[in-house]
């Protein structure tokens, strides 16, 4: 187990899959809509409201409260990252990620260009949004929110955020794979 | 309904959206423990340990299990009432659960995706009526996640396909779902009726407790059958490689035209987040 601050640096294209990692540090969450608005941002040569270099990037839409002037996090899994596939081969570069995390994996293309740039991609257990809320320190901001909120783009302080499981590492490892080809031993059928 | 007023109505829904967003029935819990014990899978074992302090988190801090609070189903089984608006009354709460951060704002328009904030607008939330069953009324709320909701999957079978076409389908749609619908998933598959029949039959199936097998014989060995060749397949928790693929496999049906075989596979999530009341003479049973 390894408990990782955040931005990460070439250590990401260390982990293998089946190692099992706890991050602190800064998060920034997105899913479809925020997505395609990166995308637009970029193609028109603007800036995007928050640099993700050795970042995070989080797949989900969190469930949220105001709370006075500020938000807490109430509920805060992965989402689905294959939506968002398509789009991930020319975002990722551009942002510079070092990590992405979310569930269900990534297709191959996007597992290239992960490996070229020293990218992993760390599965949070599916539904378990309360435990990820619990990790969350504080949201240091939100943009976007006229996407929604669970569309919005929020950048969220944690610690011990995990279990989090390299399920694609840079060297081609995939956990989702394996899945795939294994039958349970011993197995009939 | 002689008792039971609107007001109770509306606030039976909003407690019974309370329940379901943050505690997790009591047979699933019991599956998830089972099938943790059975893992030898360090991954797997990793998942459904996450899983269960999840559960455990969510419950003690009243927080929602996860934060896709999905699409409310309301069911309500109840004789008609002209003093009675059930859609109304699930609308309320429904409204309130949001404004409580019981539910994400989820409901969005399907082309403009643009999101009113009140998980309401056209056809929402869903509201279904069953039969009575006695005097009272039962409302039952399911949760009901995007990602096991879009691995749903509906094949017009040849009669002459029969039930390996059937067994085959059931199979190869859990599997191809990977870690898309959270597993450990329940199954619900429905068989006959039409198109949209057999996909009410299958959501209905996943009404069903855990322990409840179909009362027909045939179809209980078929349940059993499903649910071993899936979890032999190996996809496991999150899709990421173990024994528990599926808590358990429920089928409904319905007598079909004799020249179809309409099949429905609906999934629920680990996180199978459903609630019921019954109210009967002034007595509340809550489940």
């Amino acid at each position: 187990m390894r408990r990782l601050s955040l931005p990460l640096g070439k250590e990401a294209g260390m982990l293998r899959a089946g190692d099992l990692v706890f991050l602190t540090g800064e998060v920034v969450t997105a899913r479809d809509r925020a997505h395609l608005r990166m995308l637009e941002l970029l193609s028109r040569g603007e800036e995007l409201p928050v640099d993700l270099r050795g970042g995070v990037l989080y797949h989900c839409g969190p469930l949220v409260r105001r709370e006075g002037k500020g938000w807490r996090v109430l509920s805060a899994g992965p989402t689905t990252t294959l939506r968002m596939d398509p789009l991930l081969p020319s975002l990722l570069p551009r942002l510079g990620v070092r990590a992405v995390v979310g569930k269900g994996g990534v297709g191959e293309k996007t597992k290239g260009v992960m490996r070229r740039m020293g990218c992993v991609y760390l599965a949070f257990p599916g539904g378990c949004g309360a435990l990820a809320a619990k990790a969350v320190e504080e949201v240091r901001g939100v943009h976007w929110l006229d996407l929604g909120p669970p569309e919005a783009m929020w950048v969220l302080g944690v610690r011990g955020f995990g279990p989090l499981l390299v399920a694609v590492d840079s060297r081609g490892g995939d956990l989702y794979e394996r899945a795939r080809r294994g039958r349970v031993e011993g197995a009939r059928g | 309904m002689r008792g039971v007023t609107q007001r109770e109505v509306e606030g039976a829904c909003l407690e019974l959206l309370r329940r379901a967003s943050t505690r997790l029935p009591p047979d699933v819990k019991a599956a998830l423990r089972r099938a943790l014990r059975s893992e030898r899978d360090p991954i797997a074992r990793v998942n459904l340990e996450a899983v269960l302090e999840n559960v455990e988190v969510a419950e003690r801090e009243g927080l929602p299990l996860c934060q896709d609070t999905g699409l409310p189903l309301f069911y309500f089984r109840m004789r008609p009432s002209p003093e009675l608006d059930p859609g109304k009354a699930a609308a309320r709460a429904v409204r309130r659960a949001t404004e409580e951060g019981i539910l994400r704002p989820n409901t969005v328009h399907p082309l403009s995706r643009k999101n009113p904030g009140d998980n309401l607008g056209r056809g929402m939330p869903l509201v279904r009526f069953l039969p009575p069953d006695g005097e009272g009324m039962e409302i039952t709320v399911m949760l009901k996640g995007a990602g096991a909701e879009n691995v749903s999957r509906t094949a017009m079978l040849t009669p002459e396909e029969g039930v390996e076409g059937l067994r085959e389908f059931a199979v190869r749609t859990v599997v191809e779902a990977g870690g898309k619908p959270c597993p450990p998933v329940i199954v619900g598959v429905g068989v006959g009726g039409t198109a949209e029949v057999s996909m009410e039959l299958a959501k209905l199936a996943l009404l069903r407790p855990l322990p409840r097998r179909h009362p027909e014989a045939p179809l209980r060995r078929l349940e059993g059958e499903l649910e071993r060749e899936i979890n032999r397949r190996g996809s496991g928790p999150m899709g990421l490689g173990g024994r528990t693929t599926c808590l358990g496999v429920k089928v409904e049906y319905a007598h079909t035209h004799t020249a179809s075989l309409p099949v429905s596979v609906n999934l629920q999530c680990w996180a199978a987040r459903r609630a019921s009341v019954r109210m009967e003479g002034g007595e509340w049973e809550w489940r």
